[in-house]
């Protein structure tokens, strides 16, 4: 990894059997997203998702400074999972993460599953999981905001967790596993917080000029539909 | 504005900022390693030889493989490796994910019923 510009986990960090293992996590949790994410893509909805991955591809691009000498980019599962929903919301994010592996060179193919399962897999479930949590107690554009910072937060943090179960399961032993959690989730806290940003950021501007096209939001204030060919 | 003319200015303007993003404000994006590879480089300092970066001490990411695809034509968000070229590969990063992303959701998506 010598001269590159990485963003994600390399292959050699986990040894073979530990990334076939997440190979296999990814494919299940794949498979069962594709499955549901059908329910949630229509004519309207799957453009929009089309371009959901592509600004997430285009957000990672973006690293910020966290520390001195220490950045962080958007991994994006709370911002897709906000916007089109969880299941369509982990295709998102994975497709972005085949693309960048396959085209750009970054993150290791068979590393693959295991980014796939902490950044498309459990960070957007977790984001997504704090956002329906929070709605409840949101009102307005603000209450969007909010809710949409502190998912996105916890998203990332969950995510640098993900990293250290595998870590734990098929790291180099030579390593103190406390030094690498310790780190690795401490500046994901710090990482989590520009990840809040951008999130609230982006929610709340589609939100501004099209929430009925935020999947957070469906089923709060929206008109009743009518539907032709029902008998009421 | 009718539905579906709001519907697409709303896509194309959210494909706009996408672009702007990759293809300008990516030059702005701070180069110190991410969270991931801090931490993966604790114990390791990065030094500059005539064969490019190496890493002396002992850290993680001395287990890291190079890529199957480093000498691919788009790696590590350049093109061909070429200096200032982070926007012209980001470009190409929106355009790829939104066809393959796109094709795929419209694959997938729930027809209306005939």
């Amino acid at each position: 990894m010598t001269g590159s510009v990485a963003m994600h986990m390399s292959d050699g960090l986990l040894n073979t059997t530990t990334s076939l293992l997440f190979i296999g996590v990814a494919v299940v949790g794949l498979a069962v997203a594709a499955a549901k994410a059908r329910a949630d893509l229509d004519d309207r909805t799957a453009p929009l998702a089309g371009l959901v991955a592509a600004f997430v591809f285009a957000t990672q691009m973006l690293n910020f400074p966290v520390l001195p000498g220490v950045s962080g980019h958007l991994l994006g599962g709370a911002l897709a999972a906000i916007l089109v929903g969880p299941w369509v919301g982990a295709l998102c994010v994975s497709i972005v993460l085949v693309v960048q592996a396959l085209v750009f060179a970054d993150g290791g193919v068979t590393a693959l599953g295991a980014n796939i399962t902490n950044m498309a897999l459990i960070g957007t479930a977790a984001g997504f999981l704090v956002a329906t949590l929070l709605k409840r107690f949101a009102t307005g554009k603000a209450g969007l905001v909010v809710v949409a910072f502190v998912a996105a937060l916890v998203n990332t943090v969950v995510a640098s967790l993900g990293f250290v179960l595998e870590f734990a399961i098929g790291g180099d032993p030579a390593f103190s596993l406390g030094a690498v959690s310790a780190t690795v989730v401490g500046v994901h806290c710090l990482i989590g917080l520009g990840e809040g940003v951008i999130t609230a950021l982006t929610v709340g501007a589609v939100a501004a000029v099209r929430p009925d096209l935020v999947y957070l939001l469906r089923g709060t204030s929206r008109p009743l539909e009518l539907r032709e060919g029902t008998p009421a | 504005m009718n539905t579906k003319t709001r519907n697409l200015s709303f896509l194309l303007g959210f494909l706009l900022v996408a672009l702007v993003l990759a293809g300008a404000v990516s030059y702005l994006a701070d180069s110190n390693p991410d969270g991931l590879d801090h931490a993966t480089l604790q114990g390791c300092e990065v030094v500059e030889t005539a064969e490019g970066e190496q890493l002396q001490g002992s850290c993680i990411a001395q287990n890291a493989k190079n890529h199957q695809f480093a000498g691919s034509p788009l790696a590590d968000y350049a093109i061909g490796g070429g200096e200032n070229t982070t926007g012209v590969a980001g470009v190409i990063g929106v355009v790829v994910t939104v066809v393959v992303a796109g094709g795929f959701f419209w694959m997938l998506r729930r027809r209306p019923k005939a």
